[in-house]
């Protein structure tokens, strides 16, 4: 039970936490990691089939895709003058 | 109770990020947390207080404590659609960056044709 | 302006699934198919893995959409990111040694572990989605460690990946011919918890793990090359 709780509320902070970092590597990292604590939370719902896919697809192969694309693209995010 | 608290979390924040925020990836990003807070939300549906999970490793499981196996299906499928879509995502995006040399949405919504 | 008017629509969705969650007791489901599907999953298609009897016997049609949706969602990824200027082979730093041997050593042993789960598929928790996703990250450590290697040959995964999606599909028209209707399981059942049971479940799973492999390691070859 407190196990689960502890995992809750540090799932929620580093959803928070991608939405307001600048450096976009920093927000996908943050993005695979909250992935990586779904994984934990399936299994801890007793469905193994479903977190090792999370945890492959999710955790592994999107964080891959998103730093690919991040390489071709600019890595920061420009904060010009707010509307 | 706690897992609905992390579903619903992840959807409101992960709603939040898509309608607010400037930059394309950072959209994609929101997206993906969207998506995740309602594979947590469907997995929820099928659960039974006390179950073991639906497989049969040995013969003599006790089959009435198994959890429900149609919401892992539908999971299962939607987990690979959305690393799918992702890509499909992230590709237009580079696309978007190679012709207007920019990432903001507000710059590429005011070039009009 | 924004800020404001999309925190007062995520006010009005969250009251509104609060207020419908709050019907459904958590860990108390009532549903009749589930019983059916737990009590009789053996019976019907000899797996021992009941999500994996869902997944391909009771809702194998829909299997298959997912599997076309990922073809056209690479077709499509591959069509958008096709540069239309000259491609030069630009050679990339070179990796230190330990990096070169380790990432050619461990490539044979993933290869290995994520077949292992796409072939015991209908025994153990795992099936041809994650075995692919294992596969692709294996092909993945290859792109990104060794310098010598050109980059797959783009022409052998398009075939295998091909002649996999026709193996799923001629397998499905078989139980029509058989059975009478589309993906019905006409194979014998055999003994569960052995490796050579339940049917036609191994096969399609043997070729979907083939399948979602090379079309991932396909995304992530197009994804990488330089205009």
């Amino acid at each position: 039970m407190i196990l689960e709780i502890i995992l809750v509320v540090v799932m929620l902070v580093a959803a928070v936490c991608a939405g307001i970092f600048k450096n976009l590597l920093n927000a996908v990292i943050a993005a695979g990691f909250v992935s990586f604590i779904a994984a934990i939370l399936f299994f801890l719902l007793h469905a193994p089939d479903v977190a090792m896919a999370e945890a492959s697809i999710g955790a592994a192969l999107t964080v891959a895709i998103f730093i690919i694309a991040l390489k071709k693209t600019k890595r920061h995010e420009d904060d010009e003058k707010d509307n | 109770m706690i897992y609905y608290t992390a579903a619903i979390g992840l959807i409101i924040i992960g709603l939040y990020i898509v309608l607010t925020k400037r930059n394309l990836i950072k959209v994609i990003i929101g997206l993906d947390l969207f998506e995740t807070g309602i594979f947590i939300l469907l997995v929820c549906a099928g659960y039974i207080k006390g179950g073991t999970a639906p497989i049969f490793s040995k013969a003599k499981v006790n089959p009435s404590m198994m959890v429900d196996p149609v919401p892992q299906a539908l999971v299962l499928t939607a987990i690979v659609i959305g690393v799918a879509t992702l890509a499909l995502a992230l590709s237009l995006a580079i696309r978007l960056y190679h012709h207007y040399g920019t990432l903001d949405l507000r710059k590429i919504k005011e070039l009009k044709w | 302006m924004r800020k404001i008017i999309s925190l007062v629509l995520l006010a009005i969705l969250l009251t509104g699934i609060i207020f419908c969650l709050g019907k459904i007791p958590f860990g108390n489901t009532q549903s009749k198919v589930r019983r059916y599907y737990v009590n009789n999953g053996i019976k019907d298609t000899g797996a021992t893995n009941i999500v994996t009897s869902v997944v391909l016997n009771y809702r194998g049609l829909d299997t298959l959409g997912e599997v076309t949706i990922l073809f056209i969602a690479a077709i499509g990824l591959s069509a958008v990111l096709h540069w239309e200027e000259k491609r030069q082979k630009k050679q990339g730093r070179r990796s230190s040694l330990i990096l070169y041997t380790g990432c050619r050593f461990l490539f044979p042993l993933i290869m290995l572990f994520g077949a292992y789960i796409f072939i015991h598929g209908h025994l153990t928790p795992g099936g041809g989605f994650q075995g692919g996703a294992i596969i692709a990250s294996g092909f993945l450590l290859t792109m990104l460690g060794c310098w010598k290697w050109q980059g797959v040959n783009k022409i052998a995964f398009k075939v295998t990946e091909s002649i996999a999606g026709i193996i799923f599909v001629v397998v499905g028209l078989l139980g029509l011919l058989y059975s009478g209707y589309f993906l019905a399981n006409y194979l014998p059942k055999g003994l569960p918890n052995q490796l050579f049971s339940a049917g036609i479940i191994p096969i399609i799973y043997v070729a979907i793990g083939f399948k979602v492999g090379t079309e991932l390691s396909g995304v992530l070859d197009n994804l990488i090359e330089e205009p």
